[in-house]
């Protein structure tokens, strides 16, 4: 079973979403099109030329400058920026979804970034990698190393990831900031979502990666 | 004895470059006495003349035209040949047929600013009050009175949203003001190397120039056009320390090291020994050929004269709120008179007011200059923002 199959995204042609990965294709499917969003993190711009074919009104940041100079150079309105130092200089309100794609883990302090991204926008997606995933605990269980895998290939010594966390850890974050999870999706190794209503520990065992679209309010 | 040669004197006289001021080889738009332009300073400037350059034809919908806003020293003759130098144009690595701003698909407007010397009125203009030239009487202009003059030539070309807003320098600084000035009738701004406010370190700079002009005994406190000469010496000295700001200390090691000029070993003397020096004194002694030594200090001044901040309250934000204008803000990497921070600060400030905004810094060596230069990153930058701007505008398929 394809990607294609599972997210069918409106006005999408099929042939197109085969060059985009696939957590940017359950990301772009849980956006209302016509929105207005930012995409902190945006790397090279896919997940933004993705949303444009939907009529998403995009912005970006990025932390590098290759980064952000391939983005305006594809016509993005991207700008270099920090997402622990700079989600500040934007007001309140102002988009309705702000993502952070696979960046949660890069950032000093995930916390308030979590904060940052409900307090500009109505509602955040967030995903990250799940450092609960069972290959993750079997390299450190029985390899006795830090995980490497496919997707964070890098070494611990050089990875810019510095707070990983489990999908299960995220959700306590979440309730401990007042975050209300309007829905979550844990992709597995091919990027598919788990398609089963499993309980949290399943997902945290069975999920290499989580996806979650927040909004305001809710948690303890 | 040491031996001593000043900076050469022009090979073009006088003559040339006063003509330009009042018969400039470009359009000139007048405006009478009903139509005067209010300066920030109180007065009213009236009549008043803008020379202006046009490239391409305006399309039926008047949606496809981009003012093109100059640098300090730069003038109306931005993709042709200069009517007083011969040179080609100033921005034609992003004007011209196949570039980014093509004149087959744009109409592009550039006029010499307000307080210039290539036919816009200005101190070297006759005061027709007096019938002879303004010199210090002229009134002391602002980057807003450029834009304000400005507007007035887009209305008289009947147009009422301008596609695109351009300039590096002052010229980003006139592309600010107008953003914060007339937010409806500027679709996209493309704002390079620029600031929106002049620093300290320019203003040090800028009185650094003055004050070499003002130096110049041939200054005679800026009447020197009733001498008929020109501060050439005072003036070319301005342009020499300006000169160096635009580059970085790694252009000029690059391009000139310590090597000599035209010999092996020094000649212990104050001649131009290093290849450095003569550049510069090229620099300084070909600009006073096509420069008024009164225009400069005039618009230096509008230039340190310039903080869109403090004419709204001290809150950049403000002066963007609600805005609907696409921003493309570019810096240089090696540029130390508007460096990366102070596009920063403007980009922070569009962000505050959810303004649509790209932000790029090129890494270059060129300095300030790299604007002017054919730095491919810059102009794909250039060309993408000005393409995806064209799409969201309706000019799809005409402007790759």
């Amino acid at each position: 079973m394809s990607v294609q199959e599972v997210l069918p995204l409106n006005g999408l042609a099929k042939e197109q979403s085969g060059q985009f990965r696939a957590d940017h294709l359950l990301v772009a499917e849980m956006v209302k099109p016509g929105s207005k969003v930012l995409d902190v993190g945006c790397g090279d711009g896919d997940l933004l030329q993705l949303l444009e074919t939907r009529g998403v009104d995009g912005r970006g940041i990025e932390l590098s400058r290759e980064g952000v100079n391939r983005c305006v150079a594809k016509g993005l309105a991207v700008v270099q920026g920090d997402a622990d130092t700079d989600l500040v200089n934007y007001p309140d309100d102002a988009f309705d979804y702000v993502i952070l794609s696979q960046t949660l883990q890069a950032t000093r302090q995930p916390k308030v970034v979590l904060e940052n991204l409900l307090r500009i926008g109505r509602r955040a997606i967030v995903s990250f990698p799940n450092f609960g995933f069972w290959r993750m605990r079997l390299q450190l269980l029985i390899g006795g190393h830090m995980p490497r895998t496919d997707n964070l290939p890098a070494t611990w010594y050089d990875t810019a990831n510095i707070h990983f966390c489990t999908i299960k850890d995220f959700v306590e974050l979440c309730d401990t900031i007042g975050v209300k999870m309007e829905r979550a999706e844990a992709l597995d190794l091919y990027g598919r979502p788990l398609r089963l209503r499993l309980p949290w520990w399943v997902w945290n065992m069975f999920g290499e990666q989580g996806v979650f679209l927040l909004t305001r309010g809710g948690g303890k | 004895m040491v031996g001593v040669k000043s900076v050469p004197s022009p090979a073009i006289s006088a003559d040339d470059r006063s003509h330009e001021v009042d018969h400039p080889s470009s359009q000139v738009a007048q405006f009478g006495a009903e139509q005067p332009l209010r300066l920030d300073c109180g007065i009213d400037l009236s009549p008043f003349q803008i020379a202006y350059q046009t490239y391409g034809e305006l399309n039926a919908d008047r949606s496809n035209a981009v003012l093109i806003c100059h640098a300090l020293t730069g003038d109306q003759h931005v993709a042709n040949e200069h009517p007083v130098t011969g040179k080609s144009g100033w921005w034609d690595t992003l004007v011209g047929p196949g570039r980014p701003l093509d004149p087959r698909h744009y109409f592009i407007i550039c006029a010499n600013v307000i307080g210039g010397c290539m036919g816009s009125t200005g101190p070297a203009s006759i005061n027709p009050a007096t019938g002879k030239v303004w010199g210090l009487d002229f009134p002391v202009i602002t980057i807003p009175d450029m834009v304000r003059a400005q507007a007035m030539l887009i209305d008289r070309l009947g147009i009422d949203t301008l596609f695109a807003v351009v300039g590096g320098s002052m010229g980003g600084m006139q592309v600010l003001q107008w953003t914060a000035a007339y937010p409806k009738r500027v679709y996209s701004a493309l704002a390079i190397a620029c600031s929106t406010r002049h620093s300290a370190q320019n203003i040090a700079f800028h009185e650094l120039g003055r004050q070499a002009v003002m130096a110049d005994p041939d200054w005679h406190n800026g009447a020197y056009a009733d001498q008929g000469i020109h501060p050439h010496r005072g003036l070319a000295v301005a342009r020499m320390a300006a000169h160096i700001t635009y580059l970085s200390d790694a252009a000029l090691h690059r391009k000139f090291g310590r090597r000599m000029q035209d010999r092996e070993l020094p000649t212990f003397s104050f001649d131009a020994d290093f290849q450095v020096e003569s550049y510069l004194r090229y620099q300084g002694s070909s600009f006073v050929e096509r420069f008024d030594a009164n225009s400069y200090l005039y618009l230096t001044r509008a230039m340190d004269y310039f903080d869109i901040a403090a004419d709204h309250g001290g809150a950049l934000a403000k002066a963007f709120a609600d805005i609907q204008t696409r921003f493309c803000v570019v810096s240089f990497t090696s540029d130390w008179l508007f460096p990366t921070s102070e596009s920063r600060a403007l980009v922070h400030a569009l962000n505050a007011s959810s303004a649509r905004v790209s932000f790029a810094e090129i890494e270059t060596d060129r300095g300030h200059d790299a604007f002017l230069l054919d730095v491919p990153e810059f102009l794909d930058i250039s060309r993408a923002f000005l393409q995806s701007a064209g799409k969201a505008r309706g000019l799809t398929g005409k402007n790759d």
